[in-house]
């Protein structure tokens, strides 16, 4: 007779449950994958039909991501001194010259300033406003948190005329601070309520026994609260950097130029001197990774916070 | 050190009254246990006078002074919860010196060492000071809660339950820790207990609270031997006193409606007759219940008693207590 164990899972359920996961990582991962290796690619080998797994790799991608060019006539492109580096030479390869650099490189700037700026304040904001919901007596505490969650059952771009109308009056379009508002707005809420969650399952003891312990209330959240809330913290933090790095409606419609962030930059690159595929994937590859390497970092934190206190410790 | 004064002491929370005209001394190196089931407001009592909840109407004052404005900081008081007491995010070491490292206090780091190490030593944790304050087993956690107080030189100490989750050995061997730096440091005290060995052996004072009023404040003899009401006869001892109708032996004390007996109370031999319920041999002493007449009654006999179960004999009443249909003693 087997003898069968509710905790140890047998080896069918566990090659059914290995496949699955296999399945789903390949599913997932391949579009990445076709992104990473397109950001590689010659331009006639990323629009090769069928299409090419095996590729002889090119930085062409790459270079034209960061460079404007421009054609020459072909007398003067024979007459021109050898090409001084290899991004130049690169370039010539594709019977052009460099112009000058892209706009990518500020682009990027700008996604991270604006993403990581917005994190920032939403977090700083939301963490202060949770710890105040969580911990006092405030009027119409119900009311004023259903209001903060309010803000989001509206898709922030049903908004999006009046808030173009009120940027243009007071001057935040296509301005960075402008932008860092208008994400933290949409973000705050999400941060209240995630947070809130969080400080709740602090006991409370713990800052009675700092108050007593000789602590002022604010050193006391500082000291005992907020090192017990980082997985919170950390989680909620990646929730808000990937809105605001990702978001494509108020960019497209706030922003032009100086405050430009990357994610309306990168589709123009199609229509610079024919649709450049590689370009696009290095340029969506470069615009993962600091997502990416952010996530990376604080993902001992991120299993715990995902479960939203679900696990307790 | 300091003489704390609760006068007219009222909170509620909510439609709940947890304390009512709570108005109590505790004399400068006094030991004063706080009695009472759950929900009698032993706890609250701590938590006013700590600074953590404001009292609704009453004042607290401590060396003479009210404290009614201060923040728990600037009232130098320490505390001992019942738990969540450590800092799960700190080592052992860390959460001992937190209180020293407050900007009240702000001692230098080698003072804090040398006064960690010797707490430490004390509680028997010292070889957990690098610990994890998670990483502790319940009764080590509560140890270093302890701990954390005893780093500090406060003016009064307020401990919640501070043994109730130890095992017995560890408990017997704080209640003696505790008590040798109550007599050393002379220290104020204000102690909440369900135990009535650390009440009896520990205790200067002992105050008995009733749904949120002190109904007995006084020794621990005192407490156990003239008890005020059936209420306070039955928060000490152990077995606990037998509370039977005033005329179960015949005669009963005019107006009295209860007749308390402790157990020591009941002298066998003469009197009513009773039967052997169940005999339980505690090594030192052995405990008898008896049925008489429908009343279950405990009783104290000789340890290598010959009694067993069925056996029957005559009990009659020595110093019994006598308590009015209200429960007030006559």
């Amino acid at each position: 007779m087997t003898a069968y164990s509710i905790t140890e899972p047998s080896g069918r359920s566990k090659l059914v449950a290995g496949l699955l996961v296999t399945l789903y990582t390949i599913v997932t991962l391949l579009p990445l994958v076709w992104i990473i290796s397109t950001g590689f690619k010659s331009g006639p080998d990323s629009i090769s039909y069928p299409p090419k797994v095996l590729f002889e790799p090119s930085l062409e991608g790459y270079v034209n991501l960061f460079t404007t060019r421009t054609r020459v006539a072909a007398e003067e492109f024979q007459n021109l001194p050898p090409p001084e580096t290899w991004y130049d030479e690169i370039v010539r390869d594709q019977g052009m010259v460099i112009a000058g650099p892209s706009r990518f490189g500020e682009r990027f700037l700008n996604s991270v300033i604006i993403g990581f700026g917005s994190t920032f304040l939403s977090i700083f904001l939301g963490t202060l406003a949770a710890y105040a919901f969580s911990r006092f007596k405030v009027p119409l505490k119900d009311d004023l948190l259903f209001f903060i969650l309010s803000t989001r059952m509206m898709p922030p771009i049903a908004v999006a005329i009046p808030i173009y109308l009120m940027y243009r009056e007071l001057g935040l379009s296509d301005t960075h601070l402008g932008m860092i508002l208008l994400y933290t707005a949409v973000n705050i809420s999400l941060a209240v309520w995630l947070l809130k969650g969080f400080i709740d399952e602090i006991p409370r003891e713990y800052e009675e026994a700092a108050l007593i312990d000789g602590y002022t209330r604010f050193q006391a959240f500082r000291k005992v609260v907020l090192p017990q809330a980082a997985t919170g913290i950390a989680s909620t933090a990646i929730f808000c950097l990937i809105f605001a790095w990702n978001e494509y409606a108020f960019a497209v419609l706030l922003t032009s130029g100086t405050a430009q962030t990357a994610p309306p930059f990168i589709p123009t690159i199609i229509g610079v001197g024919g649709q450049d595929w590689p370009a696009v994937a290095a340029g969506a590859t470069i615009f993962l990774l600091p997502v990416m390497i952010f996530t990376i970092l604080l993902r001992k934190h991120l299993l715990r916070g995902i479960t939203f206190g679900a696990v307790r410790k | 050190m300091a003489e704390v004064t609760l006068s007219g002491l009222t909170k509620s929370f909510g439609a709940t009254r947890a304390l009512e005209g709570v108005r109590m001394t505790i004399p400068d190196g006094a030991f004063v246990v706080l009695l009472g089931p759950t929900g009698a407001g032993k706890t609250t009592t701590l938590r006013l006078i700590a600074g953590l909840d404001r009292p609704d109407a009453g004042d607290i004052a401590i060396a003479g002074r009210s404290v009614l404005t201060d923040t728990p900081a600037q009232r130098d008081v320490a505390m001992v919860f019942q738990q969540y007491s450590l800092y799960p995010h700190l080592t052992v070491r860390d959460n001992l010196a937190f209180p020293l490292r407050s900007p009240v206090l702000n001692w230098p780091e080698a003072e804090i060492a040398r006064k960690v190490a010797e707490v430490a030593e004390v509680l028997r944790i010292a070889h957990k000071l690098d610990n994890k304050a998670t990483q502790l087993s319940g009764g080590e956690m509560q140890r270093v809660s302890i701990g954390r107080a005893l780093v500090r030189n406060p003016r009064i100490y307020l401990m919640d339950e501070p043994l109730s989750s130890l095992d017995a050995k560890l408990r017997a061997d704080l209640r003696i820790e505790l008590k040798r730096i109550h007599s050393d440091l002379g220290a104020t005290f204000l102690y909440v207990t369900h135990d009535q060995i650390e009440a009896m052996t520990m205790a200067t004072h002992v105050g008995v609270l009733d749904s949120g009023r002190l109904v007995q404040f006084g020794s621990p003899r005192e407490i156990y031997e003239n008890p005020v009401s059936a209420y306070v006869a039955s928060r000490l001892g152990q077995p606990r006193i037998n509370l039977l109708p005033a005329d179960a032996f015949g005669t009963a004390k005019a107006g009295a409606a209860q007749i308390g007996l402790r157990p020591e109370h009941v002298r066998i031999g003469e009197g009513q007759p009773a039967t052997v319920r169940r005999v339980e041999h505690l090594g030192d002493q052995t405990r008898l219940h008896l049925t008489m007449g429908g009343h279950d009654i405990v009783t104290l006999a000789d340890p290598h008693t010959p009694l067993c179960p069925g056996d029957a004999l005559s009990i009659c009443p020595e110093n019994p207590l006598w308590f009015d249909a209200s429960g007030n003693r006559i």
